[in-house]
């Protein structure tokens, strides 16, 4: 860093990529609009599925119709605040050769990226998961915090979530410096990443075996842990430690991956 | 000369993925099923070999659909692009050129994965075997690939009427994947409307299985409706192509 230039100047661009990440999806309000149908047609359904099997026994491990129904509906608007699909410019970025033009800017390449992410993530907590969740508290029963703390938990706890689904999607959109073209990658990851997170079904109804399993990777972070915290079923700062811990440790090794693939890049000769 | 190879055998890794991702995809609901009777007997008076047959019904005729008009989720991008002016142009349908733009092989994963779950559903289920019955097995997949078809045609001409209707047929084409798998005793009786009458899901899978289990309906239907999937994927069809011709024509073109 020279002599002449603050810590300031270095911190500048990040808060202002938050907001242009956040005015380039408040741009596309008709497709955001029209997501949202999707997300609660899913809805419906899904929640119809879980009260049919609560009606063969009223709790399924700690939820209960109104818990589970409170599920369904924070899953599907968390899921584009999350965000398991469409993430895809790094790797195309790193196939068409444009990359370098990113790693040449005067920024931290894996900073950038996530302040646009958060900015974007931002725009759907408003436009994607506000909607959804009202609309099945308002036409189902739902299940509120009772504590007001738990809405400041839920609030980390989203935010830690879109942390760690950035440093696995930015993993993932790495892999191109070596196989060039992710999309088979995240395609696989789209779709195991959806049922293995519990967005589909809680993972406290998966076997004890695929539980213990998926305590060890950083899935459970995504969606099983945000829900849990605002249905206030365990206890909250482990939930949130263990998202911290992946969270740091998915963007360390996204830092170690995408050096090493910069790297591979000038030998490939871009 | 090496890195050339190279990167075909990495395009083709990619390849490989992507046909898995669509196995795996099709089998997301198939592990749902099969979590969600860890915990449960039955679901919506259905036990869990009767449910894994409405789901394998369901996503072998889905990937059927899928594999053969499935290039019409394309629509709004020759919409908006202005490419249906040319294929309008031509001497040919224009709904059969759409749908075989690109036949991406990749689907075929689809329809391995619900065979695959078919034939285990259909030989360890208990099914009393009749000459009907064997009818019924061979014909529900194509036919309820047919309601789908004309579902997704159908669905995706909103976006003649709609600029960007590509989210809404989809929450139409797979919702309506989504709900056959399961019985519609699941839901409560307004969406079971919607699903039986409106967009006509239950044909796919619901009453086919009903006739291949020969249990009755705990909803009372009468008995005929389960033999009646053929005359309701000849009228969906009707239906769908009606739905096309009105766009095609309320279609003016975008002016670029």
């Amino acid at each position: 860093m020279p002599a002449d230039v603050t810590w300031e100047d270095v911190l500048a661009p990040y808060p202002q990529l938050v907001r242009a990440g956040f005015r380039r999806f408040a741009t596309y309000r008709q497709a955001a609009l029209a997501g949202l149908t999707t997300n609660i047609v899913f809805g419906l359904l899904r929640a119809a599925v879980f009260v049919a099997v609560l009606q063969q026994r009223p709790v399924l491990a700690g939820y209960d119709v109104a818990a589970a129904i409170t599920y369904v509906w924070l899953g599907q608007g968390l899921l584009t605040v999350v965000l398991l699909w469409g993430d895809t410019e790094l790797s195309r970025r790193i196939r068409t050769g444009d990359v370098v033009v990113d790693l040449g800017r005067p920024w931290d390449l894996q900073a950038a990226l996530l302040a646009t992410d958060l900015g974007r993530a931002g725009f759907a907590v408003l436009a994607r998961l506000v909607p959804p969740v009202v609309a099945g508290a308002v036409a189902f029963p739902f299940r509120w915090p009772t504590e007001p703390v738990t809405w400041a938990f839920f609030a980390a706890s989203v935010l830690l979530a879109v942390v760690v689904s950035f440093g696995i999607r930015f993993l993932l959109n790495a892999s191109a410096f070596w196989l060039l073209d992710a999309r088979g990658v995240l395609a696989v990851w789209g779709v195991a990443g959806g049922v293995l997170s519990g967005l589909v079904v809680p993972l406290a109804w998966f076997p004890a075996w695929a539980q213990a399993a998926l305590a060890w990777t950083p899935l459970p972070s995504l969606f099983q842990i945000p829900i849990d915290v605002f249905i206030e079923r365990g206890n909250p700062m482990g939930a949130l430690a263990a998202q911290a811990g992946w969270a740091l440790l998915l963007l360390a090794f996204g830092r170690v991956v995408l050096r090493r693939g910069a790297g591979r890049l000038v030998v490939q000769g871009g | 000369m090496a890195s050339r190879i190279r990167s075909q055998l990495s395009y083709r890794t990619s390849f490989v993925l992507d046909v898995v991702a669509q196995v795996l995809g099709q089998s997301i609901e198939l592990v749902a099923i099969l979590v969600v009777f860890t915990q449960v007997g039955s679901l919506g008076g259905f036990d869990r070999d009767e449910v894994v047959l409405m789901y394998a019904l369901a996503a072998t005729a889905f990937g059927l659909a899928d594999l053969a008009v499935g290039q019409i989720e394309e629509l709004p991008e020759h919409i908006r692009t202005g490419e249906l002016d040319v294929l309008l142009l031509r001497p040919l349908g224009t709904l059969a050129q759409i749908i075989s733009a690109d036949v991406a092989l990749k689907r075929l994963g689809r329809v391995a994965a619900g065979l695959a779950v078919l034939g285990y559903a259909l030989a360890t289920s208990g099914i009393d075997w009749t000459p009907v019955r064997v009818l019924v097995a061979l014909t529900a997949p194509p036919v309820g690939a047919v309601i789908f078809a004309a579902v997704w045609v159908a669905a995706n001409s909103v976006s003649f009427w709609l600029v960007d209707g590509r989210e809404v047929a989809n929450s139409v084409t797979y919702g309506s994947n989504f709900s056959t798998s399961y019985p519609i005793t699941v839901y409560g009786p307004w969406l079971r409307r919607i699903l039986c009458f409106a967009v006509p899901g239950a044909f796919v899978a619901y009453f086919p299985a009903l006739a291949l289990l020969g249990r009755p309906d705990p909803l009372g239907f009468p008995e005929a409706l389960r033999y009646a999937s053929p005359l309701v994927a000849a009228v969906a069809v009707g239906v769908a192509a009606l739905i096309w011709r009105a766009g095609v024509r309320r279609y003016q073109g975008t002016g670029s």
